[in-house]
């Protein structure tokens, strides 16, 4: 028997938990929800949730003492997952109001080029870029479900799992070693989404260091 | 490319869903979240509760169902009926919808939409808009409240532009003339708005076959299709519906699925 994967949902205010933490749970995960830095102790992933403004949202993050501790933990290789906003605050500067973020991945994040309609709402299609184990049992343009106006512009294009057109097209699934960002909902993307969150589950299991051998 | 939405409607009304639901081997044909649960796995690109509960005191109730719905149901969750104000539409997104629609609260309350859309973004605010046709005026409708019991003397298209300047994310645009007759949508109605206004648009009222929906979105341009009836009754299904448009060219997410 595995241990469930100890997740901390980083709760800062923006916007509801309550279906990441349904979906994770679901699925087996060991769920807590993190609002001080003395929360995220235990966790294998730290997970961003989050709808809104980049400047508001890094503004309550600071005044709960959660970005040193955040970017500490991932570079010293905790999980991260960051999901619509939390993934967008994965990189450096936001061009919506020019929010200085967690700066863990090189780029910036952009208005979505070229959209008909903003915020980009409803289900779009992933273009498959690269194969990764989170898309594992995934086909090439499955739907998930977006809302959102601004997209995160990856300075190394290697770190682009899948794009999504709405218009121009951005970067829709960004994974970077430990680091995984959804622009979309998986835990709004029915049967799909749930399964590239177990995708990403069984990574981080599959990560865990092997037992300590019993030496003679 | 954004795909077409089919969004199934569940009326509530003291918690329990009205309006006959069959689904021969549901053990509670009335509880919204099982039938929520279902409408997902067959393939519901978003679910939509409509609460028709008269009395205030039903509003825990509403919320409770909220809540369990989400728990279990992996697609968009939209929820109406008896939103007044700001505060109403906080505990509905923090029992975990993701859309809320406002109809007779915003005609009551203009400021309405926009406050709640500067509180909890335009994503979320959806004015839904019950239009009757004025008879001798082709071209003209006017919005009506209270389950389109009670005319309100404003012309439909200037109302929905003036919710959408006010931050509404998304139109639900009934019409009151072919709402329960299942002769199809009003096309013109949808073709006007949906010239007009940059957000998206549901079409509702009317929807009887699979060529109905099909012609909401080739001929009206609506974004995405809201139905009761037919499959409550399980005249269509929502797979069957969803397999009709795509068959028509219609960009459907196909195989979709809950959990």
């Amino acid at each position: 028997m595995t241990e469930p994967i100890r997740v901390a949902v980083v709760d800062y205010g923006a916007g509801n938990l309550v279906s990441i933490r349904n979906a994770l749970r679901q699925l087996g995960a060991d769920v807590s929800v993190a609002e001080t830095p003395g929360q995220l102790k235990g966790a294998e992933v730290i997970l961003v949730p989050g709808v809104g403004a980049s400047e508001a949202a890094m503004g309550r993050l600071r005044r709960q003492g959660l970005v040193e501790p955040i970017v500490e933990r991932v570079r010293a290789g905790t999980w991260f997952v960051g999901i619509c906003l939390g993934l967008q605050l994965l990189f450096e500067t936001s061009h919506e109001d020019g929010a200085q973020m967690l700066g863990l991945l090189d780029g910036d994040v952009e208005v979505i080029p070229g959209a008909p309609s903003l915020p980009h709402i409803g289900w779009n299609r992933l273009e498959i870029q690269q194969q990764h184990p989170v898309l594992e049992g995934l086909a090439d343009g499955t739907p998930a479900y977006f809302v959102h106006s601004y997209v995160p512009v990856p300075a190394d294009p290697a770190a682009v799992v899948a794009e999504t057109e709405h218009g121009g097209r951005f970067a829709s699934l960004v994974a970077v070693d430990r680091i995984l960002g959804f622009q979309f909902h998986p835990e709004r993307s029915g049967r799909d989404g749930l399964r590239m969150l177990q995708n990403t589950l069984g990574l981080i299991a599959a990560d865990r260091p092997a037992p300590a051998e019993v030496t003679a | 490319m954004l795909l077409k939405r089919v969004i199934p409607c569940l009326d509530v009304k003291d918690g329990r869903v009205v309006k006959g639901v069959r689904f021969v081997d549901l053990t509670d044909e009335g509880d919204p979240p099982e039938l929520a649960k279902r409408y997902a796995e067959a393939g519901a690109d978003e679910i939509c509760f409509l609460d028709i509960t008269a009395a205030p005191e039903g509003r825990g109730t509403l919320l409770d169902i909220v809540e369990r719905t989400a728990s279990q149901v992996f697609v968009p969750l939209s929820v109406g009926g008896g939103v007044r104000s700001a505060q109403d539409m906080r505990d509905v997104l923090r029992a975990g919808a993701d859309k809320v629609a406002v109809n007779t609260a915003a005609v009551d309350d203009p400021d309405l939409v926009k406050s709640c859309a500067r509180r909890f973004g335009n994503q979320c605010v959806v004015i839904s808009v019950d239009a009757r046709a004025v008879p001798g005026q082709t071209g003209r409708w006017e919005v009506v409240v209270q389950g389109g019991r009670k005319p309100t003397g404003l012309d439909a298209i200037e109302w929905i532009d003036r919710c959408v300047e006010n931050g509404a994310g998304e139109v639900l645009l009934t019409s009151i003339d072919r709402d329960g007759t299942q002769e199809g949508f009003d096309i013109e109605l949808l073709r006007i708005v949906t010239e007009r206004v940059r957000v998206p648009v549901i079409a509702s009222g009317g929807a009887g076959t699979p060529a109905d929906m099909i012609a909401a979105v080739t001929e009206g341009n609506a974004d995405a299709v809201l139905a009761a009836s037919i499959f409550h009754r399980d005249i269509h299904s929502i797979d069957a519906v969803k397999a009709d448009m795509a068959a028509a060219g219609v960009p459907v997410r196909l195989g979709g699925g809950n959990a």
